[in-house]
C-alpha cells in the first residue's frame, strides 16, 4: 500500500486503542495496584486465595470443560454423519444449526428459560403425562445447557470442517489394507480430525470459561462464575480486586489457547461453511 | 498357455444416478499376469478396479476370486491391495508406519514387521526414509511408498489405480520400468488402471479396452495395436488414419474411388466400412509409383520419425515416416494389403459404445 494512505487505517486505530488497549492498561493498572497508588500483587492473590473466588473459579472450569465434553459428544458423531450425507443435506442441516447465531442473544436466553422455567414448557408437559415437575431454572444444569446451545455451533463447524474434507480414500487404504471399521476410525479418522476436534474445543472452552451473560440469564444470579464476580467488583466500585481476578480470567483464556493454539490454527479460520 | 482364472467378473453392471457407468461386464484375469483396463475418463475402468477392489458394490453381477464369490465381501477380507490414485498415504504417519501399517493389523511381530519393511524400502530405493514425514516427499517417492504399503502385505493381486497420473513426463517413464521390475520380483498379478495408451502397450500382458462401460477389445499389446477390432479402438491406441470405404468384394476395398488389395473377407459386397491405416504403414513414393497421389500440406519433425500430413483423395493422410518430405511436394502413396484393416461401420451410437462387431 502507498504510505500516503496509512491514514486510512485511522479508524481502526483508534478503535483499537480506545477500545482494546487502554482497557487492558487499565484492568493492568488496578490489578497491579493498592488503593494508595504503590505496586502490589495483593489483588492477584486475593484473586487465588479468596474462597468465594477459589469456590468460583472451581465452578467456572467444571461448567467450562462440562460444556466442552458435552458439545463434543453431541457434535463429533453428528459431523461424521454429515460428512456421508449428500452435499445439499449437508448444507442443509449446518444452516439448521448456525441459524440461532444470527439470533439476539437475549432473545436466546429468555427462550430458553421459557423452556426451563418451573412452570414452563418442559415442565408443562411433564405435568401432563402425569410426571413429576424438575426444577432446572436457575440451577447450574440451566446453565450447562445454555452454554450448549449457545456455543454449539462453535465445536460443529470445525470438527464439520476436517471430518468432510478427510479424503474418502485415506478411509478406503485403511479397509484395503485390513483394518476393519473400528480399527480404521481410531486408527484414521479419529487422529486426522483431531485437529479440528481441538479448535472446536478451543472455540467452546474459551468463551465459556469468561461467561458472565448465560449465568446471569440462567442462573437467576444463585450461581457465581469468575465472570459474575468480575462484575460485580467493578459495578460495585471494587475495580482493585476485580481487575485482580480479570487478570487471572485473561491468563486462562491466553493459556488455553496457547495449548490448543498451534493445532487449531487451520480449522477456526474456516467457520463457515 | 490358458492359465488359471483368478479372478472372473460375470455379468457386472454399476449406474450412478441412473448413468451405466458399466453394462453387463464379463471379465476374468489370470494368476500373475500385468493387466491393464485402459480408455478415456468417464469409460468405467477406475469402478471395475473398485469393484474388484470392494470399495464399490455392482448394482448387479458376481466377482468371483479364485472360484469363490466375493462379491458381499468387504475390502479388508480381500486378499488385494491397491495403490490409490493420489496413493493415499496417512499424513499422521511416518514411511515406515505407512507400509507397517498392513502388517500391524495382521499382527505381526515387530521384528518381522521391521524385517519386511526395510526389505520394500530396499525393493522400491528408499532404504533409509523410515523416519520422514510423507507430506514431505516427492510424488515419486510417494508413488514408491504407496507400492511398498501395498506389496508387503504379500497381496495376491495388486490394484494400480492411474498410479502414474500426478507424476511428470520423465518421472513416469522411470516409474514405468521400476514397475515393470516389481511386477516380475513380486510374481503377482496386477491390475493396472490407465487412460494412457503408451502406457498400456508399454507395461502389459494383457490390455482391456474400455468405452462407455463396455469392454471394447481384450488382447495383448500386438494384437490390440496390429489388429483393432474397431474403429473406436484403432483411434484410442495410437495415431490412426481412419477412413470412408466400400467393400467391393472380398479382399478387395475401394477408399475413394481407388481399388486397394487387402486382407479381410467376410463383408457384404458394397457395404460402406471404416478403413483403418496407421500412419506408420503409409509408404510416401514418387507420384508414379503411388496408388494414390496426394500434396504434403505440413510437416513437424517429431524426434524418431517425421509427421506429415497428406492431401489426397480429399482425405488428410497421417504419415509417420523417418524420410521427410518437404510441404508442397507431390507424393504417391502406397499401402501394404496387410496393414489395412477393415472394420464394420457402426449403425448407432449405442453401437459405437458396444463396438458391435461380428
Amino acid at each position: 500500500m502507498n504510505k500516503k494512505n496509512l491514514w486510512l487505517s485511522g479508524p481502526y486505530l483508534v478503535w483499537i486503542v480506545g477500545f482494546i488497549l487502554l482497557p487492558l492498561v487499565t484492568i493492568f493498572y488496578y490489578g497491579f495496584t493498592t488503593a494508595q497508588g504503590g505496586f502490589t500483587f495483593a489483588n492477584i492473590i486475593n484473586a487465588v486465595t479468596d474462597s468465594a473466588n477459589l469456590k468460583a473459579i472451581g465452578l467456572t472450569v467444571l461448567l467450562a470443560a462440562l460444556a466442552t465434553a458435552i458439545c463434543l459428544l453431541l457434535g463429533y458423531p453428528l459431523a461424521l454423519c454429515l460428512s456421508r450425507i449428500g452435499l445439499k443435506w449437508q448444507k442443509a442441516v449446518i444452516f439448521l444449526f448456525i441459524l440461532p447465531m444470527w439470533m439476539n442473544f437475549m432473545l436466546q436466553m429468555v427462550a430458553i428459560n421459557v423452556i426451563l422455567e418451573d412452570n414452563g414448557i418442559i415442565n408443562t408437559i411433564l405435568t401432563a403425562l402425569g410426571l413429576e415437575k424438575v426444577h432446572i431454572a436457575n440451577t447450574f444444569g440451566a446453565i450447562l445447557i445454555g452454554m450448549v446451545y449457545d456455543y454449539f455451533p462453535f465445536m460443529l463447524l470445525p470438527l464439520y470442517n476436517t471430518v468432510s474434507r478427510l479424503d474418502g480414500d485415506l478411509i478406503n487404504a485403511s479397509k484395503d489394507l485390513g483394518a476393519g471399521p473400528l480399527r480404521t476410525f481410531f486408527k484414521i479418522t479419529f487422529p486426522l480430525s483431531l485437529p479440528g476436534l481441538v479448535s472446536g474445543a478451543t472455540m467452546v472452552f474459551i468463551p465459556a470459561i469468561s461467561d458472565f451473560a448465560i449465568a446471569e440469564m440462567l442462573g437467576g444470579g444463585k450461581i457465581m462464575l469468575v465472570g459474575n464476580i468480575v462484575e460485580m467488583s467493578f459495578t460495585k466500585g471494587q475495580y482493585y480486586q476485580g481487575s485482580g481476578l480479570a487478570i487471572l480470567l485473561m491468563a486462562f483464556v491466553i493459556i488455553s489457547s496457547l495449548i490448543t493454539g498451534e493445532d487449531g490454527e487451520n480449522e477456526g479460520g474456516a467457520m463457515l461453511p | 498357455m490358458e492359465k488359471e482364472k483368478l479372478i472372473e467378473l460375470v455379468g457386472v453392471s454399476k449406474s450412478y444416478d441412473g448413468e451405466n457407468v458399466l453394462k453387463n461386464l464379463d471379465l476374468y484375469i489370470r494368476d500373475n499376469e500385468f493387466i491393464t483396463l485402459l480408455g478415456p475418463s468417464g469409460c468405467g475402468k477406475t469402478t471395475t478396479l473398485r469393484i474388484i477392489g470392494g470399495f464399490v458394490t455392482p448394482d448387479t453381477g458376481r466377482v468371483i476370486f479364485e472360484g469363490k464369490d466375493i462379491t458381499a465381501l468387504p475390502p479388508n477380507k480381500r486378499q488385494l491391495n491397491t495403490v490409490f490414485q493420489k496413493y493415499a498415504l496417512f499424513p499422521h504417519m511416518n514411511v515406515f508406519e505407512n507400509i507397517a501399517f498392513g502388517l500391524r493389523i495382521q499382527g505381526v511381530s515387530e521384528q518381522e514387521i521391521k524385517r519386511r519393511v526395510s526389505e520394500m524400502l530396499e525393493m522400491v530405493g528408499l532404504s533409509g526414509f523410515e523416519k520422514r514425514a510423507v507430506t514431505q516427499m516427492s510424488g515419486g517417492q510417494q508413488q514408491r511408498i504407496a507400492i511398498a504399503r501395498a506389496l508387503v502385505n504379500k497381496p495376491r493381486v495388486l490394484l494400480l489405480d492411474e498410479p502414474l497420473g500426478a507424476l511428470d513426463f520423465k518421472m513416469r517413464q522411470d516409474m514405468q520400468y521400476e514397475l515393470k521390475n516389481i511386477h516380475k520380483q513380486a510374481g503377482i498379478t496386477f491390475i493396472y488402471v490407465t487412460h494412457d495408451q503408451e502406457e498400456a502397450l508399454t507395461l502389459s500382458d494383457t490390455i482391456a479396452v474400455m468405452n462407455q462401460g463396455i469392454i471394447q477389445q481384450i488382447g495383448t499389446p500386438e494384437d490390440i495395436y496390429n489388429e483393432p477390432k474397431n474403429a473406436f479402438v484403432a483411434d484410442f491406441i495410437g495415431d490412426s488414419n481412419i477412413i470412408d470405404g466400400v467393400m467391393l468384394h472380398d479382399y478387395l476395398v475401394n477408399i475413394r474411388g481407388v481399388d486397394f488389395p487387402c486382407v479381410d473377407a467376410g463383408f457384404r459386397r458394397e457395404e460402406p466400412v471404416d478403413v483403418v491405416i496407421r500412419p506408420e504403414d503409409v509408404i510416401l513414393t514418387t507420384p508414379e509409383k503411388g496408388q494414390l497421389q496426394g500434396v504434403v500440406t505440413s510437416l513437424t519433425f517429431k524426434g524418431v520419425h517425421y509427421e506429415m500430413d497428406v492431401e489426397a483423395c480429399g482425405y488428410e493422410w497421417l504419415v509417420h515416416s523417418t524420410k521427410m518430405e518437404p510441404v508442397g511436394s507431390h507424393v504417391g502413396i502406397c499401402v501394404d494389403p496387410e496393414n489395412i484393416q477393415i472394420m464394420h461401420k457402426p449403425r448407432s451410437v449405442d453401437e459405437e459404445a458396444a463396438g458391435v462387431d461380428e
